[in-house]
């Protein structure tokens, strides 16, 4: 029964009784909360998974604008302008910030797009001819980077939490598969054990008065016979009669201190 | 949380490994970053066909991810990304974020995403 099962190493004594009670209440509570937590979590990790498919649809189509835009570049320019574009770098003009957004206890950072206005490596590149093209091809990229952007930030959630939601419901499921059958099954061994002991000492109880009383009863039965044998034998009752009064008689002589005589009494 | 918040605070940057297309447009919006300093010099790479190895993506791939500090989100071709498909799979770390783009060309592939991949897992599809 409860022995067998798996179960707590404890005495079975009243004060652990109480601690394993105080035990499982907990573990019951913090199942209910993870598990509220657990959804809450779910909740928002579906919503980011639908936020994700529409923006990687988005970011093919905004991609494909870029492209297109970066060839009329090309176009226009007459030459490759990759080569200039590379070599005339330096500092990076979009930065990104990351911030942090609490969703029940979990921190999932967000990315915002931060753009340095006074930054401009390219201010030679396309002029020669092609100018209002590159121009244009640096807004509708800048455009397609925020996008990215975006999608980054809402990817690096998924994955936080993802593995929060992993950890949530490992927690949820360790608690209603190990613990709390862990700790009902020692609280049930140690009631068996009290109880146990209660019976036991019941029935010492009960055996003691038993051996009391049949006591009582055995002299009871010894003085009624003693009684009854007196009362039914008449020579043995004469006998005893007159044991009695010669005891009496021989009492009054024998125990007068007065009659006795004794040399050496000294008064 | 605060040292994550730190660590995360430094992360300004986004880095590329890209086609000479893809880099100029990224580039001519402004991501690129040059510097002098050791293993920082810059944060895009380019990759040309036939002259560009797969253990370049690799090491490229390999810096931007755990060797520099200062990248929030590296943004990598999705034909690129399938050279070097079994380190971007097994990535699992949050910052920085790789996300996997469409090429001129090579049109975008949602079956092939490390991500898109993970949420049909998810949602046993």
């Amino acid at each position: 029964m409860s022995g067998a099962g798996n179960r707590e190493q404890v005495f079975p004594t009243r004060m652990t009784l109480g601690l394993m009670k105080g035990k499982l209440k907990g573990a019951q509570q913090g199942h209910s909360l993870l598990k509220r937590k657990s959804e809450a979590l779910t909740k928002r990790f579906r919503d980011i998974t639908q936020r994700i498919d529409d923006a990687k649809r988005k970011m093919g189509r905004v991609m494909q604008t870029a492209a297109f835009s970066l060839a009329e570049v090309q176009y226009a320019t007459g030459d490759n302008i990759a080569y200039q574009v590379q070599e005339s770098v330096q500092k990076a003009r979009f930065q990104v910030k990351a911030k942090q957004e609490n969703v029940s206890g979990v921190y999932l950072p967000t990315f915002e797009s931060h753009i340095n206005e006074e930054i401009n490596d390219f201010k030679f590149t396309g002029l020669g001819r092609g100018g209002q093209q590159v121009q244009k091809a640096k807004l509708v990229y800048t455009r397609a980077v925020e996008t990215l952007v975006e999608l980054a930030s809402l990817q690096t959630a998924f994955i936080i939490l993802d593995e929060v939601i992993k950890v949530t419901n490992r927690r949820v499921n360790a608690i209603e598969h190990v613990i709390i059958p862990r700790t009902e099954n020692t609280i049930s061994y140690i009631n068996s054990e009290l109880d146990e002991l209660d019976r036991e000492e019941f029935y010492r109880l009960k055996k003691v008065q038993e051996k009391k009383q049949e006591a009582q009863a055995a002299a009871e039965l010894e003085e009624n016979l003693k009684k009854q044998e007196l009362e039914n034998d008449p020579v043995k009752r004469e006998e005893q009669i007159q044991k009695e009064v010669q005891k009496l008689a021989a009492g009054s002589e024998d125990d007068d201190l007065l009659k006795e005589n004794e040399d050496d009494v000294i008064f | 949380m605060s040292s994550a918040n730190e660590a995360m605070a430094k992360r300004s940057l986004l880095a590329a490994i890209a086609d000479e297309d893809s880099v100029t447009g990224l580039l001519l919006a402004g991501v690129g970053q040059v510097s002098n300093e050791v293993g920082k010099e810059t944060n895009f790479l380019t990759v040309i066909p036939g002259k560009t190895t797969v253990e370049q993506v690799e090491e490229a791939f390999d810096t931007f991810t755990s060797g520099r500090d200062d990248i929030a989100i590296l943004l990598i071709n999705q034909h690129i990304a399938d050279l070097i498909r079994f380190k971007v799979d097994s990535y699992t770390n949050a910052f920085p974020a790789i996300l996997e783009i469409p090429s001129k060309d090579h049109p975008y592939d949602p079956e092939k995403d490390s991500i898109l991949k993970k949420v049909r897992r998810l949602f046993g599809e």
